[in-house]
């Protein structure tokens, strides 16, 4: 009898704390806490000691000891595994900005470099090829990243590197530099590389040369060698009169 | 004739059991080499492999929140455990409740004894968590400072602020206190399983099924909650577990925590608030069950 009553009063108790726990849970869900789907598919890569650790309370740990394993997997140049080892890293930790970033350094830089010089593939075509697709991986893992942190610069600001860097893709580097330079915390450079890359944008000449001014304006915090060229070469192209023109001042 | 009288509930003998068993708890070996390991394991971590500095922070955290959460379950678990069955094997028990002290008391001296070392336990993780991660932020930034001296005062203050930002984060506090709210709770709940257990070990194994399972609670709850399309045998099961278990993923908020997220007040707030609860819940079925318990 003793043993229903306690029964009885540990589900009654369990009536009154479903709403406040759903409530929590809510709140968890709004600001992406524990955004993490675990299925089959994790159970199944996280092998089950892994997944029941993940299960338990021990999600960044296992995080962490995947990303300790990724980064032997990319001393030893394991393409394959270091992918396959930054997903599942990822999956338990998408609030984690570096891992998003280590994940989408290491196929597009790293990953790329090492496909367009394999030794084993003598078809250039086949290894440019393999190179765009470790670009495209890097850029999924930034994509997928900044859907996880969308408060966040740094992902922003990452991806826009690719752009840039690999892609040679101005338009899109200014656009991602810009959108992290309005988020909070973002580095003070992020305007300014926004705006470089916008004055190397066909048709866009003249919205760049008026960031570049304005930033220029800003004092001479803001006027380093780079934006001096960049305005300077922008004046020349636009034909802005003499008066309106910066000294100049470029080394 | 100075004749005191007798109140039901002193918190005078509540304090001196309290005390008693924080001074029992200490003397166990098995606090010692649990304390141990942990601190070993945090410690330990500043000799990791070199990563960058954000990197290495990251691990660092991870590896140090884990362990204070993961030694703080253990303690609370495997401490509360024994209280019952040893004072009862040790006849300590019958010693003190024929003493004018209640049962309820008694219980309450207990747990607030386990709930005393679990706090010290923690502050002292916590105080060599946050010295480890002191001086390796101290070393990342004098080396960031002579690496970039040549840079702009701007660039240089942007890494700085990068280094501060990737190694200390004020939402670590609340993490941590969270982590003691888990072990509050738990320590309860296995006061409570205790009171009926027939043996340390019993309690022991309970617990740790409880452990796992109410970390999957939040699974069950949802989809007994959502989900319309399920067979009323999975719904009866999964009301079973939603109701009867507590639902710990509320209280891992250091997995988000060490990725950098923001804590807001108003969370810590009402999952304190909740972890309040179900202590005293707990506390409070353990006294119904230990009231009326033939001793």
């Amino acid at each position: 009898m003793r043993f229903f009553l306690v029964l009885m009063s540990v589900a009654l108790f369990g009536v009154a704390r479903l709403p406040m726990e759903h409530a929590i849970a809510a709140t968890h869900r709004e600001l992406r806490l524990r955004a993490v789907d675990f299925n089959l598919g994790l159970r199944e890569e996280l092998g089950q000691l892994g997944f029941v650790a993940a299960l338990s309370g021990f999600r960044s740990l296992v995080a962490d000891a995947l990303f300790v394993q990724a980064h032997v997997a990319w001393e030893r140049t394991e393409w394959g595994r270091v992918l396959l080892l930054f997903r599942q890293v990822t999956t338990l930790q998408p609030r984690a900005v570096l891992f998003w970033d280590m994940a989408a350094w290491h196929m597009a830089w790293n990953a790329s470099v090492a496909a367009l010089n394999d030794p084993a593939q003598p078809r250039l075509a086949l290894r440019v090829k393999a190179q765009r697709e470790y670009f495209q991986l890097g850029k999924d893992f930034l994509v997928r990243g900044i859907q996880n942190n969308p408060e966040r610069p740094q992902l922003y600001e990452a991806l826009a590197r690719l752009y840039r860097d690999k892609y040679i893709d101005h338009e899109h580097a200014a656009e991602f530099f810009a959108k992290a330079a309005a988020l909070p915390g973002a580095p003070s450079y992020d305007k300014r590389f926004a705006a470089y890359e916008l004055s190397h944008c066909e048709g866009r000449e003249r919205e760049a040369y008026e960031e570049l001014r304005r930033l220029y304006d800003l004092g001479e915090n803001e006027r380093l060698p780079t934006l001096l060229r960049r305005l300077q070469d922008l004046e020349r192209k636009l034909d802005i009169p003499l008066d309106q023109r910066i000294p100049d001042r470029v080394p | 004739m100075n004749a005191s009288v007798h109140r039901p509930f002193s918190f005078r003998r509540i304090a001196a059991i309290t005390g008693n068993t924080l001074t029992e708890l200490t003397r166990l070996k098995v606090f010692y080499v649990l304390l141990l390991f942990a601190l070993v394991l945090i410690g330990n971590s500043i000799f990791m492999a070199q990563f960058t500095f954000q990197q290495e922070f990251q691990v660092l955290k991870d590896i140090g929140l884990g362990a204070m959460s993961l030694f703080t379950s253990l303690l609370a678990i495997v401490a509360t455990a024994r209280l019952l069955p040893q004072d009862v094997e040790d006849r300590t028990v019958y010693t003190i409740l024929a003493k004018p002290v209640t049962r309820v008391e008694y219980l309450v001296g207990k747990l607030a004894g386990v709930l005393l070392l679990l706090a010290i336990s923690l502050l002292v993780m916590g105080a060599l968590f946050f010295l480890v991660l002191t001086i390796r932020e101290q070393t990342v930034l004098r080396e960031t400072a002579r690496q970039m001296s040549a840079a702009p005062p701007d660039q240089l203050a942007d890494a700085l602020r990068a280094v501060r930002a990737s190694a200390f984060n004020p939402n670590l506090f609340s993490g941590i206190a969270v982590i003691y709210l888990k072990g509050c709770l738990l320590a309860s709940l296995t006061l409570f399983v205790s009171t009926f257990a027939t043996s340390t070990i019993f309690t022991i194994v309970v617990m740790v099924f409880v452990y796992f399972i109410g970390h999957l609670q939040a699974i069950a709850r949802e989809y007994w909650l959502q989900t319309n399309g399920a067979g009323w045998i999975t719904r009866i099961f999964l009301a079973f577990v939603a109701l009867l278990f507590p639902d710990l993923q509320l209280f891992n908020l250091v997995d988000d925590v060490v990725a950098g997220t923001a804590i807001p007040l108003a969370l810590f707030t009402k999952t304190a608030t909740l972890g309040i609860f179900y202590t005293g819940f707990y506390l409070l079925l353990a006294w119904s069950v230990f009231y009326r318990k033939e001793l």
